[in-house]
């Protein structure tokens, strides 16, 4: 890749995130979806649907989204419908609220335990601290979640 | 640098009245492309406001003193100069307020719901700012006027073929647009666009937020009813905006704010208005805003507008010359008559992620809707970056975006 100009940003726009961005994962509709959610930051153009399909025990059976926006947002969509995949909801939430703690401080004490190897697969992410007015866009999708999961609010927005 | 382009501006003394240009940003020099959201501030702007708080400050209209009459002269002759600025026939006719938002909201409010019959329609355009769409929208709302968006042409021009059928039936009463696209930057016909409204019947109103600072407005020449513009897009503070209004509808426009200031005589049971444009500027206005106000006024016509036009028409020039050249990158709009704003769109990236890389380079450029969500939606984009030129901006900045937007784009492939 040319252009040393930008080297720097390396930190935020890591391989992976590069990839997730112009190839989403799970960037699809799930018609069976029990919750779905739209996540809106009207002032940057980022906008995404949310579909989840819940198995009979409550976990999450899978994930899906469909929508527009930044690299960030997106591969932060992405890589967010891979990692909560056979997660209870409580899991699942757990991981949105240290990932809102990650992407604005780029640490997170409490990242161990049982959710400590999800957790490093969204570390990628953790480079938007650096950049303020870009942590809403990594955050957008994880609103989104606990939206859908929720059921009530069903429009989110990180703004 | 590449020295001055006209002859009779002197960038490089322009730039070092300017203390901001000269701060680093992540190490690089501040490469500033965002003046359409608000312009930075000369040392003539800061100085005279900070004289004013240390030499001359009191209420303005209201102490039998020294101080408050010396307040209440600059403050008018903040008016008279504004008045000057415009060309208007009179400083009466030079309301002050607190941004253009709040110019365009009196307006529809003292004269949309005040003046205009339920049932009339105003006109405004695809490309207006939300200023100048929301305030209509509640007026319409609450006053049951109807609102028609005339369009706009792909290349960004207003259709003026839509306007004369969207005025064909007679029952307009006003047409809101803008004197130049904050987005685009298509300059409109303005005198054309006021005689089509008056000879239709309805009065015209233009949001000059963009226009005033980057050609001269004679509001008497293009007949404009109302004009409006604001202080920090010209080089002055934030806080203060300007209505011209002509006399005979602020005559019978009723007052949009009540308070002190605004009145000739209160008692319990009934008010009764000062004449304007005093009916309209309730409460202690924006005194020290309207010194640098007039300061900035100063300032741009010591350089002076024709200088400031060609020292942008360069800059456009170059801006497109280099930055349809740039693979991926699109522009939107293609206007004739155009000033120095280009929103474009690159290919492999969404204009956030621009915008984050060009930071990196210390080039400061506007990313998102630009407060035009509808305009955006007309041509099909989710969002763009924006590039904004001022008075102090260099040919080099010009071609220093477009280098950078050439790596932006290999970044993100």
């Amino acid at each position: 890749m040319s252009g040393g100009l930008f080297d720097d940003l390396r930190d935020l726009y890591q391989e992976v995130i590069l990839d997730h961005g112009r190839k989403p994962r799970n960037f699809k509709r799930l018609d069976d979806a029990d919750r779905t959610a739209r996540g809106d930051n009207p002032m940057c153009g980022d906008r995404m649907e949310l579909f989840v399909k819940l198995a009979p025990d409550g976990h999450i059976e899978d994930a899906a989204f469909q929508g527009r926006g930044c690299a960030i947002s997106m591969a932060s969509a992405s890589l967010m419908t891979d990692t909560v995949k056979g997660k209870t909801q409580a899991q699942a939430r757990l991981m949105g609220e240290n990932f809102r703690a990650l992407a604005m401080t780029g640490v997170c004490p409490e990242c161990g335990g049982e959710i400590a190897d999800d957790m490093e697969r969204l570390a990628p992410l953790s480079g938007v601290h650096d950049f303020p007015s870009r942590v809403k866009c990594a955050t957008l999708a994880w609103h989104t979640l606990n939206a859908a999961l929720d059921g009530g609010a069903k429009e989110a927005s990180s703004e | 640098m590449d020295g001055p382009i006209a002859p009779w501006l002197n960038l490089d003394a322009v730039r070092a009245d300017f203390p901001i240009l000269s701060e680093k940003v992540r190490g690089k020099p501040f490469t500033f492309l965002d003046s359409g959201a608000s312009a930075q501030k000369p040392r003539q702007v800061i100085g005279a406001m900070v004289r004013m708080m240390e030499t001359a400050y009191a209420n303005v209209h209201r102490g039998a003193y020294h101080m408050s009459e010396q307040a209440t002269e600059a403050y008018e002759l903040s008016r008279v100069a504004v008045a000057t600025f415009l060309n208007a026939g009179d400083s009466r006719e030079i309301i002050f307020t607190g941004s253009s938002t709040n110019a365009i909201n009196l307006v529809a409010h003292s004269y949309g719901r005040g003046v205009m019959q339920p049932g009339q329609a105003v006109v405004i355009s695809e490309m207006e700012h939300h200023a100048n769409i929301v305030p209509w929208q509640m007026a319409r709302d609450a006053h049951g006027l109807e609102l028609r968006v005339c369009r706009i042409t792909d290349s960004g021009e207003l259709d003026l073929d839509d306007l004369a059928a969207k005025l064909a039936d007679g029952r307009v009463g006003l047409v809101a647009v803008t004197h130049m696209s904050n987005v685009l930057g298509t300059v409109t016909p303005a005198a054309q666009i006021a005689r089509m409204a008056h000879e239709a019947g309805a009065k015209v109103l233009f949001d000059g937020s963009q226009a005033a600072v980057h050609r001269r407005v004679d509001v008497r020449e293009i007949d404009a009813d109302f004009y409006v513009f604001t202080g920090h897009k010209l080089y002055g503070p934030t806080g203060i905006g300007v209505l011209y209004a002509k006399g005979a509808l602020q005559e019978v426009m009723p007052p949009f704010l009540g308070g002190g200031d605004m009145i000739s005589e209160v008692s319990f049971e009934r008010s009764v208005w000062a004449p304007y444009p005093a009916k309209f500027e309730a409460g202690t206005p924006p005194i020290i805003e309207a010194i640098g106000l007039h300061a900035a006024i100063d300032y741009v016509n010591a350089i002076g507008m024709p200088a400031i036009e060609a020292h942008e028409r360069a800059l456009v020039d170059r801006a497109m010359a280099r930055l349809p050249q740039i693979e991926g990158v699109t522009l939107l709009g293609r206007a004739q008559d155009r000033g120095g704003v280009f929103a474009f769109a690159l290919d492999t990236a969404h204009a956030h992620d621009v915008a984050t890389l060009l930071d990196r380079a210390g080039i400061a450029v506007r990313s998102g809707r630009h407060c035009a969500e509808p305009l955006h939606e007309r041509f099909g984009v989710e969002s763009t970056c924006r590039a904004s030129f001022g008075l102090y901006t260099t040919p080099a900045e010009v071609d220093l975006l477009a280098d950078a937007l050439h790596q932006a784009r290999e970044f993100f492939r």
